[in-house]
Parts: structure tokens; sequence; C-alpha cells
């Protein structure tokens, strides 16, 4: 019998990294500053905030500020635009590129380390895919707190959430999203170290729960990391935007998926093939290494699938070896660690062993340019329910995300997402909650926890069949055949999953519950992108097909909506904005 | 390679005390102890419970006690411990489950030491607050801190007075009072400067042993001792 526990928040918001945390602290500031009280905002994090995988962004967080080298937001709006391989909504990447600069100050002026130049201002550097003058050559607009920009950015907001006072909910598992006459009413969330149930009745809920990486074998993501608020929104009737649109980041541990950042090209590191060759070079030769991400990638598949690889294998080699022990030392620490540690070699002195890693959704919960969730193609506002970071789709990043913007992104977008919350809890009035608000959680949770025990198939055996697959068939290069096949294993799976039994029977700290639940999120994102992905017959940014391996603007200038059907997934499509930037070939 | 794992488990829901329960697993010297602990729970016993997210060390989820050292489970690979592995939770907290302890008493520390920037001056306008290079470095050591846990848990004088700041939370004091731009030195002192403070440091460098992200503890702790005495 689980014992079921009832809260009142004005607020509520799932996911404690830094779009849910900045959204949280333009809450609490905003409430205290015009109402003069403490705000009524309840965050809920399945870990302790500090663990958040923001955390393990490295390179940097990107802004024209034209500290070091002229720079204009409508530089960086283009960079965007065309990293995105022009699937961006443009007034939404004016909006970033434009509000990114006083973000940045914003997050000094609250204490982040910045590096800094020798006169004290913020330090900048090259970063793939950034560029001066509309793509004419890299510029220095990268700022960084040494190669743990993340870390920096997510201590320095749940440490203003300590000064303001938030209320969380720490290691609580979001079960539910509360839809009833049109409107978002709340959450069900699991408390996981008690294993009670409870409920969090508000007027507004601010989705903030990341990606899904671990939905593929080799990820740079966290385990936490597993699509949880796109499941969750995607079972209410909430479509999924642009879910083929996963970023492959070209530079992951080989073998194990952990990220050295875009920041070791862009202090001079190189990409070479068996025979030391510059290879990038060849394939992009104005930005070299410093191309955007999905077109590093693919050509790193490229390479290796032309026989090119270290030892003909499926890795090529990151060569840091020319920057100094001083650069390295001082600018690149942790990724330095990271090849200490892992690989058990230098870097100074030898070559990284690196492959394409799973990185970054640039899909997800549809919204506006103030976090408001889009449920169709006619941009209709869902009241009450709002999504930033990762988990959104603005859309910012269209096809393809550059480096640096995921956390400027995060900070623009939820402080945007926090402000419009604030706003519109104080107009309207608390709905009441539907009588079977706790049903449907209730259920599954029952399901699982009588599984406990009994025979049936392991959790841990399907989710690897699905990393397994997903990375094989749904990953850098696709095609129809590979899609297809991609769909059918997906149906068998889930099939499978309905029987699957979990082995802990506790009330308490339920972690193989948790997981079990994890999986059936993975199952639904990875619904969503084979369906999108499958569906579009062209090649733009992160989505490659060897079947259609060109851009298609006449047909596909347009964004994925992805629905959960009762037969399988309904797509629909909605425009993409342009205003600037007409649509051109993407070479660099 | 064939790995023996002896973990010390504890299920609040039946047992009265914690007990050893032994694994073998088939491993990669160069796999990680993290990837150790989850074979067994996805192929073995999925009741065995742990933190974990990041897996490469920096959020700080998996701190645990690794044949008699704290260490990160996701930092520690097969092939630096061998193939004999006793792994228990981190003392000094209340055990929850298996290695999963209860960290709230931890941050409520950690929160104590006001860990935010205080300064009062309103901010540039258009701009940022100017910090030379060379006043960065100053507190760059302890801005690294993952808030892991390790540190405080192997510090003796902490296992015995659970009053105890610990080394994390003066880490944490360090990084805000070193700062050019924090102006809150002196509320952070009034708290420091207490038995339960700084002054319980008795300069054991266990803390340093078991910090994943190598910072200079006991130094830093050092400092803002000088600070007091010169104040």
């Amino acid at each position: 019998m689980t014992t079921k526990h009832y809260h009142r928040h004005d607020a509520i918001i799932v996911g404690a990294g830094g779009a849910g945390l900045y959204a949280a602290i333009e809450v609490a500031q905003k409430t205290a500053a015009e109402l003069g009280r403490k705000a009524d905002v309840a965050v809920l994090s399945k870990l302790y905030p500090s663990r958040s995988h923001t955390g393990a962004a490295q390179g940097g967080i990107c802004a024209a500020l034209g500290n070091l080298e002229e720079d204009h937001w409508e530089w960086h709006m283009f960079d965007t635009v065309k990293g995105g391989d022009y699937l961006v909504d443009q007034d939404a990447a004016e909006i970033l590129a434009r509000e990114a600069i006083d973000a940045i100050y914003d997050l000094e002026h609250r204490g982040l380390p910045f590096n800094r130049t020798p006169e004290g201002k913020i330090a900048q550097r090259r970063f793939g895919g950034h560029t001066r003058n509309y793509g004419e050559a890299p510029v220095r607009r990268a700022c960084y707190a040494a190669d743990r920009t993340g870390h920096m950015i997510l201590q320095t907001l749940y440490q203003q959430c300590i000064k303001y006072d938030v209320n969380f909910f720490n290691e609580f598992q979001c079960l539910d999203l509360l839809i009833d006459d049109g409107v978002v009413k709340g959450v069900v969330a699991l408390d996981v170290r008690r294993g009670d149930l409870h409920i969090f009745h508000g007027k507004a809920v601010l989705f903030a729960t990341g990606g899904y990486g671990r939905v593929f074998k080799i990820t740079s993501n966290a385990l936490a990391s597993t699509g949880d608020g796109m499941a969750l929104a995607y079972r209410r009737g909430v479509p999924l935007e642009d879910m083929e649109m996963y970023q492959f980041h070209p530079t992951g541990i080989y073998k194990m998926g952990i990220l050295l950042s875009e920041a070791a090209r862009g202090e001079g590191g190189i990409l070479r093939n068996k025979d030391g060759e510059r290879f990038m070079e060849r394939y992009a030769p104005a930005l070299k290494d410093l191309a955007p991400r999905d077109m590093v990638s693919r050509y790193i598949y490229k390479e290796v699938n032309e026989g090119r690889g270290i030892g003909g294998q499926d890795y090529v080699h990151l060569d840091l070896t020319h920057l100094g022990k001083e650069v390295i030392d001082e600018k690149l620490p942790d990724i330095t660690d990271f090849a200490r540690t892992y690989l058990g070699i230098e870097p100074i002195t030898d070559l990284i062993p690196i492959q394409p890693t799973a990185h970054y959704a640039m899909g997800g919960i549809p919204t506006d340019v103030d976090g408001q969730v889009l449920i169709d193609r006619n941009k209709t506002v869902l009241p009450g329910f709002y999504a930033a970071g990762e988990v959104a789709c603005v859309s910012v990043h269209g096809a393809n995300r550059l480096g640096t913007n995921s956390l400027v992104d995060l900070v623009v977008f939820g402080r945007r997402g926090g402000l419009h919350m604030a706003n519109y809890i104080r107009h309207v009035e608390l709905a009441p909650l539907p009588a079977d608000a706790t049903d449907r959680a209730e259920a599954e949770l029952a399901r699982l926890r009588d599984s406990a025990g009994q025979p049936g198939e392991r959790v841990a055996q399907i989710r690897a069949e699905l990393q397994q697959s997903m990375m094989d068939l749904c990953g850098v290069e696709r095609d129809e055949a590979r899609l297809t096949r991609m769909s059918a294993i997906l149906r068998e799976l889930r099939e499978r999953y309905g029987h699957a039994a979990i082995s802990d029977a506790g009330q308490s700290f339920n972690s193989d519950l948790v997981e079990a639940l994890e999986l059936g999120y993975l199952l639904d994102c990875a619904e969503a992108t084979v369906a999108g992905a499958l569906a579009r017959q062209e090649s733009r940014g992160a989505h490659f097909r060897e079947d259609f391996p060109d851009r298609d603007d006449a047909n596909w200038l347009k964004h994925t909506l992805a629905y959960r059907g009762t037969e399988g997934v309904v797509l629909d499509y909605k425009p993409v904005t342009i205003t600037r930037f007409e649509p051109k070939e993407r070479k660099y | 390679m064939q790995v023996h794992l002896k973990i010390r488990r504890f299920d609040p829901d039946k047992d009265h005390k914690s007990y050893w329960q032994e694994y073998d697993v088939e491993v990669d010297p160069m796999d990680r102890i993290l990837d150790a602990l989850n074979q067994v729970k996805w192929t073995q016993d999925g009741t065995l419970t742990y933190r974990r997210s990041c897996a490469h060390g920096v959020c700080g989820s998996d701190a645990m006690l690794i044949n008699g050292r704290n260490r990160l489970a996701c930092k520690v690979l097969i092939r630096d411990v061998g193939n004999r592995l006793q792994i228990e939770p981190m003392r000094g907290f209340n055990v929850i489950k298996d290695l999963v302890v209860d960290m709230d008493p931890f941050f409520a520390k950690y929160r104590a030491v006001q860990p935010f920037l205080i300064n009062d001056d309103p901010p540039p306008e258009h701009g940022e607050r100017l910090q030379s290079p060379e006043e960065r470095a100053v507190y760059d050591d302890t801005t690294k801190c993952i808030l892991c846990g390790a540190c405080t848990s192997s510090c003796p004088p902490f296992w015995n007075n659970p009053n105890f700041l610990g080394p994390a939370a003066i880490v944490n004091a360090h990084r805000f009072i070193f700062d050019s731009r924090d102006h809150g030195t002196t509320d952070r002192l009034a708290v420091l400067d207490q038995r339960e403070g700084v002054w319980r440091c008795r300069t054991v460098f266990n803390c340093v042993d078991a910090c994943p992200r190598d910072i200079d503890i006991t130094k830093a702790i050092g400092d803002i001792k000088r600070l007091v005495l010169m104040q």
C-alpha cells in the first residue's frame, strides 16, 4: 500500500539542471522583488541538484561580447541558423544571440568564475561553427571556466537557489503529468528514498528534465539521462518535435563515450586518421577541425568506412601534442585528466583514440520563445505547461547544435520560462485536480512492484538491446532498411518490456524500480526518434540518410511533430520560422 | 578477468544490521568499479543499490569506500585496485540502503557557510565585474569541489564530532572568501571561527587523499585559519 502525500505550490519545476534552476531563481527573485514574499515554487529532481548533467558540460557558453575581437549578435544568430542547417526558428535564434550577452553578464554578477583576459574581462575562445562576419573565419565567442564551464554554471545556480531559499524535493522521480480540462494541473512523483507517492498540485509546471542519450550504447550522457520529461509529455498527448535530430559529438573516448570537449579543437587540437593526415582539411577547408559537430562526426565515420581508421579499426586520433604543456594544463585540465584516468595516456605526448558519441537532443517538447508548450502545428499553447533546456525544442538548434549554444540556451530560455511562469501564476486561479489524478502512476508502479521476484526478463537485458540497435540502426548513418528494422525491433522490445520483471521488492530507495521506469521513457523517446527519421527523406544536420544524402528544402524545410498514436506514431509537420537568413547550401 | 566483490548490504525494510555479500564478475582491467557494480546489478542481483549518474567523475554521486579508501566508483579502474574488491558506504553518514547514505546533514553544513556570492554593491550596468587572471587564480582550486562527500567522510575529527563543519563546507567557504568579488568574509568567518568550524581540523590530510578532484583541502583550511588569526 503506497502512502500518498499532497502538496500545493504555485509553480512546480521538474529538473534541477541549468534551465530548471535558472527558472526557479527567476520565479523566486521576481516574487521577492515585486510581491515582497517568498515564491511558492517547488523544484523536483531525480538527483541531488548538483549531480545534474549540466555539470558535465565542458567547453563553454557563448555570447557576442566582443572582449577579444569584434563580434556581433547578428553573426552569432547566423552561425546558429546555419549550424542548425536552416531548421532553426530564426526568431528564437535571434533572441538566443541577443540575450546571450546579458545572460553571461548576469551569470558573472551571480559569481560565475569565468577565465579572464589580462584586462580582467571575461575571456573568450574559438569554438566549432562560430565565425566572424557570417562565416569568414573562426571567432573568439566562447566564454569559459577552464574546461568545466558546466560544473561552474551548475554550482553557481544551485548556490543562488540556496540564497533565494528555493524549495527542493530531491530524489523524487516524476511519474506523470496531470492535464485536465485542457490545462496542466501538476505532477505525480515517487519519493525514491521512502517509496511514497506525492501529488504536486499547482498552477504551472515547467519541465527541465534534459535529454535521452542513454537510448544509445556509446553516449556522453549520464545514466540518469533517460528522457523522462519528453516521455511523460508524449504519453499525455503532447507531440515531440524533431526527435530525429540527435547529435553525435565527434570526440568521445573510444568505447566509453566520455566526452572530450570541442574546446580541445578550439585550442588547436587536430583530428588525424591512420596516415596521420589532418583529414578535416579535405572536407571543410575553411573551418577544418572546427566545422560543426554533425559534419565532423560524419567525416570520422567516412574515414573509418573507407579504411583509414587507426589500425583499420573504428576510431581516429585527437592530437594535442603540439599545444604544449602550458596550454593543456591551464586551458584543458579536465580533458587531460580523463585521458590519463580512463586511457592511461598523456595528451602532452600521446595521441588520443576517439569516436563519435551520442550527445545531444536537438528535438523535444515544442515551445514558443517564452517556454510555453505548443501542442500542434498551429502553435496552440497548452496553458500552465512550460519546458526549457535540452528537453525543449524552441527550436533554437534546428537540425544540429553548435557547441556552447546549449549552456546559453539553458540560461536564456530557462530565464524566459521562469519569468513567463512567474507572471502567469499571478493571474490564474488554482484549478481542482481530477479525481483520478494518481490512477495512471499507481497502476504503473503496481505493475512493476508486483513483478518483483516473479519470473520475467531483466530490464537491463532489454535496455542493452535497445542501446545497441539504436546505435547501429539509428545513429550517425541511417537508411530506410535500417530504420524499418529498428521500428520492428522497438515493437518487439516494448512487448517484452510489458512482461519484464524487476528483482527488488523493497519500498526504500528502489533503484531497480526506477531503472525499469526509465526504460519505459527511453522506449517512448526511441519510438518518436525512429518514426521521424524514417519519414524524413532527406539529409539535414545531424540526420543523415545514405539513401537521401542531399538536403531537400522544397519538401522538408519543416519541423516534425510526433504524436503517440494507438497504432504507433502519428506524424504531423509545422513550418520553420525564417526571418533574416534564406536557407543556403551549408559549406564550411 | 575475474573479479571478486565483497559488498556491504543493508535493506532498511528487512535488516537490523548490515552484512557482507559476495559476487564474482567478469570484467576488463580498463573497466571502472562502477561498471563492475552495474554488472552485478544488471545480471546477478537487481537489489544492489548505489547512487551514480555521470559515470566519469564529475557529478560526485558515487563516492564510496573501496578497499578502505574513499573513491568515486566511476573514476577508479579495475586495474588500479586489483581483482579483490571490498566496497562499503562512506563512513560517518547514516546508511539509507546498501551504498546509499544520508547526505542531508552534509548539504546542511554546505548551506551554513552561505555558499553564494555576497556583494551588495550594484553590478556594472553593462558588462562584467572585472577580475584579473591573478585574482582568478587565487581561488581556482576550491572552485573544483563537486560535493561528493569523500573528504568529510574520510576525516577522523568528523567521525568523532559529527557537528564539525567538515572539509567540503570549508572548501566552499574558501571559494568565496578568496574571490575578489565577494564581500561576505566577515559573515562566513563568524561561522568558521568556531570549535566546530576550522579549529576542529587536525591536519590529518585524509581529505586531500580522498578528494577525486585533487583539491588541496588542508591548505585551504589552513588559509582560513591564518585569515582568522590575522583579523
